[in-house]
């Protein structure tokens, strides 16, 4: 297939309707309401199953429902929306059932604002529902990388019987770039041994539900999500390398803020100073051993988000305090420019790092000097 | 030589399997009549439940059809999910006045807006049942509830909600009618309405809801009998029971 400009959200619409999405439940919100409105025309005409429901929980609980008879389906929303669905994954979580669901981060708490963030990082990672269970989180910083992670989505959530997230900022999803479509796949249904699809004088009945009243049944089930859980960290961390053969400082950052500190690491290279970045692709499961492994080799890390910190901590956990981990971001739906991650650069470059103080505490410290 | 005449027995729709319900409560008068309904119609087979939260939770253990189970009041937008990929099949939910009628009235009333082809068994028994007899918004003014203790005060809690006149203005319901469960004669009625629910939906002609006055002996605080005339008391005349939306089309079918 030849390059096409695609808007982020409309492309990954049309990525998800390539990789065989048969229903798609939705409700208007801004940043991400070109998904809903393309797969408006896109679904019927393919006739697939397109409702524009009610509420974020009625489309969420549509998505639980069709999920239950192993078609691909998928919903998409934006912050608040999302908080809304979070009844509704754990449910879908704690049911085994495959579901995509794409959230176009805004500007938070509350109604918050309309411009891109990354401040459901913890939300999205660290659960968001209640119980216990872990969602993939796929966090693509580029309108190809959204095409390939919601094609990805589906197949992990599938080979998973688990939720898989796609979170971007809204930035990826309402920025026009060159990008190239996978092919039309037909649709197939696959023969699932958990559908509920009705028996239709084929087998025993079957049941689809989150519900173990029995504590030793429900251990059982947090335990078979854990294990699972075990062999996605195995084999599904994905993340791209940028300049870190011989990095000192390595910068971590996913989605747009990774995407912009690379332009600040291009900057720094060519002033000499050997930095590279790392941008995880799943921030769930998030890439903990090469940052470990890093950890190592570098002098000192540098964490760019968009948000007060919240993949930082994850950061930490993996250097374990062996080299001092420093903290850049912007929050409320501000997007840093280069030149801003490019000082932080230069300043870690110039001076001796402490690993005495917390990374966000130094990092409120500078910003109340600016 | 005496001759053996079987007058009762397990319909097809249902499994082997010993309810969890009160003695007493009508929960099972409404499955067995939803099972034989599924039977004589020759659907078990491509019929998928939508379980409910409350009482009729575990529904799912009594019916040999395919179920899944929703989040409280979330029975509708599921049904709405599995209905929507699978036009062929046969969907319903089950859900109680809790569920339905307070948390899940967002819910209810699209579907029925969207003219889903939905049957929904809808269980009015005046609380909730399954977390000990709280107030619902089908609780009777006046009657005494764990959340009512003195009665339930119109004045700050409100009046109850009458769900089948409500959703018969809806233009895409089908069939949408009350019936109740405290007699023999209302049992076969409400076996009839059922059945023409399910019509309604096979052919495809909109939403369908039956609503039933139920009892529930142990958070009434009654023996089963006191909780039957009840119903027939109190219950029949605060919510009148009758046909509130039968479309032009459904009153053809001839069965």
């Amino acid at each position: 297939m030849p390059k096409e400009l695609w808007k982020g959200n409309e492309a990954i619409a049309e990525a998800a309707v390539r990789a065989g999405l048969e229903a798609y439940f939705g409700y208007p919100i801004t940043p991400q309401t070109e998904i809903l409105e393309y797969l408006s025309r896109r679904m019927p005409e393919l006739g697939r199953t397109f409702v524009q429901a009610e509420s974020e929980l009625g489309a969420i609980n549509m998505v639980y429902g069709a999920a239950c008879t192993g078609v691909r389906v998928m919903s998409s929303s934006s912050s608040p929306g999302v908080s809304l669905m979070m009844e509704g994954i754990s449910y879908i979580a704690g049911t085994e059932v495959p579901a995509v669901l794409v959230n176009v981060m805004r500007g938070g708490p509350g109604l918050g604002n309309i411009a891109p963030a990354q401040g459901d990082y913890n939300q999205a990672v660290h659960g968001g529902g209640h119980g216990d269970y872990q969602p993939i989180v796929l966090a693509p910083a580029s309108v190809q990388e959204a095409i390939d992670l919601t094609v990805l989505s589906f197949d992990l959530a599938e080979k998973y019987r688990a939720i898989c997230m796609v979170i971007l900022d809204g930035c990826v999803g309402q920025m026009m770039e060159p990008a190239q479509m996978p092919e039309m796949k037909p649709i197939q249904r696959a023969n699932w041994d958990w559908a509920t699809d009705g028996k239709m004088g084929k087998r025993e009945r079957r049941i689809l539900t989150s519900i173990y009243l029995d504590p030793i049944e429900e251990e059982k089930l947090n335990l078979r999500l854990l294990n699972r859980w075990r062999t996605i960290q195995a084999n599904e961390i994905r993340y791209k390398e940028y300049f870190l053969d011989d990095a000192e400082i390595v910068i971590v950052g996913f989605g747009t803020a990774g995407r912009v500190a690379l332009s600040a690491v291009r900057t720094a290279r060519e002033q000499g100073i050997k930095v590279g970045l790392l941008r995880p692709i799943t921030v769930s499961p998030f890439p903990s051993e090469v940052i470990d492994q890093l950890a190592g080799r570098a002098e000192a890390f540098l964490v760019t988000e968009m948000n007060s910190g919240q993949m930082l901590e994850d950061v930490r956990l993996a250097v374990k305090g062996r080299v001092p981990v420093e903290f850049y971001g912007r929050l409320g739906g501000v997007v840093p420019f280069p030149d801003e991650i490019l000082s932080e650069i230069q300043r870690m470059a110039k001076i001796k790092l402490s690993a005495n103080v917390h990374p966000r505490d130094a990092w409120l410290e500078r910003m109340a000097k600016v | 030589m005496a001759t053996e005449n079987l007058v009762y027995d397990r319909p097809e729709g249902f499994t082997d399997t010993p309810t969890h319900y009160c003695p007493g409560c009508t929960h099972g008068v409404a499955h067995r009549l939803v099972a034989e309904v599924l039977e004589d119609m020759g659907l078990i087979d491509k019929t998928i439940g939508v379980a409910p939260v409350g009482c009729a939770v575990f529904a799912y253990n009594y019916f040999d059809t395919d179920f899944v189970e929703a989040p409280h009041g979330r029975a509708p937008a599921m049904a709405t999910g599995i209905k929507r990929v699978l036009p062929d099949r046969v969907v319903f939910t089950y859900q109680g006045d809790g569920d339905l009628a307070s948390i899940g009235m967002g819910e209810i009333v699209h579907a029925a807006a969207r003219g889903e082809n939905l049957t929904v068994i809808f269980i009015n028994n005046a609380n909730y049942g399954m977390t000990g007899g709280q107030m619902a918004p089908t609780t009777l003014p006046g009657m005494k509830t764990t959340s009512s203790p003195n009665g339930r005060d119109v004045e700050t809690q409100g009046y109850p909600i009458k769900v089948s006149e409500m959703l018969s203005t809806l233009e895409g319901v089908g069939y949408c009618v009350r019936r109740s469960l405290h007699d023999p004669k209302n049992i076969r009625l409400a076996k009839k309405a059922i059945r023409m629910a399910f019509e309604t939906q096979v052919r495809g002609l909109g939403f369908s809801m039956v609503e039933l006055l139920s009892t529930c002996p142990t958070n009434w605080g009654m023996t089963p009998v006191n909780s039957l005339k009840f119903v027939e008391e109190h219950m029949v005349p605060a919510f009148p029971l009758g046909d509130y939306k039968i479309s032009e089309a459904i009153k053809q079918i001839k069965i």
